[in-house]
């Protein structure tokens, strides 16, 4: 039985803002009194996350997915509701729990700008305690993993952003920690650079079996990473389960395209009561329900003259979409 | 636990942010010579014949300015600004989930630079023999050892007291603000820009109250070797360094609940 690392309840975070009215007269009544609303970003969650697991989390932009991460680290201090992580109460920032975790902010960096990221690694293997040995034993693995070994000695301004972001990485996983909670990681990456990261992350999750907590605006990111997504929308929790069972929910149809000898195929097909989607001279498309593919395909085969057909599953992009604009999948 | 603490994590801290300042090396000399507001000081005091009325002779006030030039060189802090800056850019961030206090990062930046700026003040002070020969004085090794320790208490308080200021970001955003407001007293009330002694007798009492005298008058006259009270001096800059360290604990703790991990 694997174990529950990460143990969410309740939780709750708020904001105090400060807002004011456009123009002279809204600053100036800004200026002599100050009007602040509180402004609750997560509202009430809970979920659980086991060891090793990698988990998405997907939503739109100020949907609260990054503030979720930073409670989870115990970078900032939940309003209400109780965090648990591997056993610890991560607001409390005690060094045994700092020694397990790492979040990575892309384009956030912790690399000192004008020295080699080898310093920094050196700082950081002392920070968490680690000898020279050790510290160089570990630089080497996770060069290697990462493939940087030429850039650990070049100023990190002079880095390309993929470099940089490899270092960044290297930098926050020196003290091999369990947890990672990674906020957009491949972050204006270009797409080779993207797919390395996510294979090293996937390595290293395998290796040592590390829990994940990822949130990427990047499709490719979470369907090539994460089993399991959770779904935030204003705030709550919208989804929360298997990634391949949210995207059958909400792509409970496939689309048939039939080529076909000529129009008068086109039309008897369209006659004998599939669903249209479009049609042209000599092609159509049909859709179909997912658990009615093969049934149907063979009616179309045995009976109509067909040319050559195409089964497309709608784009990963345009489902993920709908996930950001819609509340609410159980229902 | 504290020798650990100092061998691998200052020392390390040290080693990079000495090595991090020599790539700013000339940005460093320049802000070793923009420190000379003493010596104009004393051109000030001396072209008026000011120092008649503290019964300082010329040697002994060129001496007292030069050693004020070299303990400002030693004890300048900048603290709230670069927390400042690094709170509202969100560089805070990654600092604050590691197994090390952010703000020995900022010690050690403050301690790399002024190894980095020595050899420039040295150089600073080489030509202010040359402008002055009679003020050349070698101090005894006993006093230059308290003067350094009396230096380093005063760089101690105020990387506190900016320390504390600086925590302030997580409430206002804007704390360098209070940090010029604090910028006013400490000008006038350290001996900056004239010895403690020069002021009247009944606001002297009240200046020696606060931490400002024992940030640069008191190390300055020790290292001068200006009659100064030795023992009173240290012990007041020992106390204000116990009373500034709970502070500052206790403003850190509060503030880091209120951080909201800005542009991050």
């Amino acid at each position: 039985m694997v174990k529950n690392i990460i143990d969410v309840e309740r939780l709750s975070k708020s904001f105090d803002i400060s807002s004011r009215e456009p123009g002279l007269k809204g600053t100036i009544k800004h200026f002599f009194r100050r009007k602040t609303k509180s402004l609750k970003v997560i509202k009430n969650i809970s979920f659980k996350i086991k060891e090793g697991e990698i988990v998405g989390f997907l939503g739109a932009n100020g949907a609260g997915k990054t503030t979720i991460l930073k409670m989870l680290c115990g970078l900032i201090y939940p309003s209400e509701g109780t965090i648990s992580v591997s056993g610890h109460l991560p607001f409390r920032r005690k060094d045994n729990f700092l020694k397990n975790i790492t979040l990575i902010m892309g384009q956030k960096q912790q690399l000192i700008w004008d020295l080699p990221p080898i310093e920094s690694f050196y700082l950081n293997a002392s920070i968490y305690d680690l000898d020279k040995n050790e510290a160089k034993r570990r630089i080497r693995k996770l060069s290697d993993m990462l493939e940087i070994d030429n850039e650990l000695y070049i100023p990190v301004r002079k880095l390309s952003l993929g470099q940089r972001m490899k270092s960044e990485l290297l930098a926050a996983l020196i003290h091999e920690p369990n947890i990672l909670f990674l906020d957009e990681p491949t972050l204006g990456l270009d797409i080779n650079a993207q797919r390395n990261l996510r294979k090293f992350l996937q390595k290293y999750n395998e290796e040592t079996n590390a829990t994940i907590c990822l949130t990427s605006h990047y499709m490719k990111d979470i369907t090539s990473l994460c089993k399991r997504v959770i779904c935030v929308h204003n705030g709550s929790i919208s989804y929360d389960g298997k990634l391949d069972l949210l995207l059958k929910k909400l792509t409970p149809v496939k689309e048939i395209l039939l080529v076909c000898h000529s129009e008068k195929d086109v039309l008897q097909i369209e006659n004998s009561g599939f669903t249209v989607k479009n049609k042209t001279k000599n092609e159509i498309t049909i859709k179909v329900k997912n658990n009615s593919i093969t049934s149907s395909l063979k009616t179309i085969l045995n009976n109509f003259d067909i040319e050559d057909l195409y089964i497309n599953e709608p784009p990963i992009d345009e489902i993920i979409g709908k996930i950001l604009i819609k509340k609410d999948y159980d229902t | 636990m504290i020798p650990n603490l100092i061998k691998r994590k200052i020392f390390t801290l040290l080693k990079v942010q000495y090595s991090n300042m020599l790539e700013y090396r000339v940005e460093i000399a320049l802000w070793a010579i923009s420190g000379i507001i003493p010596f104009f000081m004393l051109n000030i005091w001396t072209n008026n014949d000011l120092n008649a009325s503290i019964n300082m002779s010329d040697i002994m006030l060129s001496r007292y300015f030069l050693c004020a030039f070299f303990v400002r060189q030693f004890s300048v802090v900048w603290v709230v600004f670069s927390f400042e800056e690094d709170s509202l850019m969100g560089k805070v961030s990654p600092y604050l989930i590691q197994p090390l206090n952010p703000f020995f990062r900022y010690f050690a930046q403050h301690l790399a630079e002024q190894i980095t700026r020595f050899p420039f003040a040295l150089i600073i002070a080489c030509f202010f023999f040359i402008f002055n020969p009679e003020s050349i004085w070698i101090p005894n090794l006993s006093i230059l050892f308290l003067s350094i320790i009396s230096t380093f208490l005063s760089f101690l308080i105020q990387f506190l007291i900016q320390s504390i200021v600086a925590c302030i970001c997580f409430w206002t955003e804007k704390a360098s603000s209070i940090e010029r407001l604090l910028f006013i007293p400490t000008l006038f009330l350290s001996g900056l820009l004239a010895p403690v002694v020069s002021f009247p007798e009944y606001v002297k009492s009240w200046i020696y109250l606060t931490p400002f005298p024992y940030l640069i008058d008191f190390p300055a006259n020790l290292l001068s070797g200006n009659a100064t009270n030795i023992s009173g001096g240290f012990s007041m800059q020992i106390l204000w360094i116990l009373l500034l360290f709970p502070a500052f604990k206790k403003i850190w703790s509060k503030g880091t609940k209120k951080y909201t991990a800005m542009g991050s």
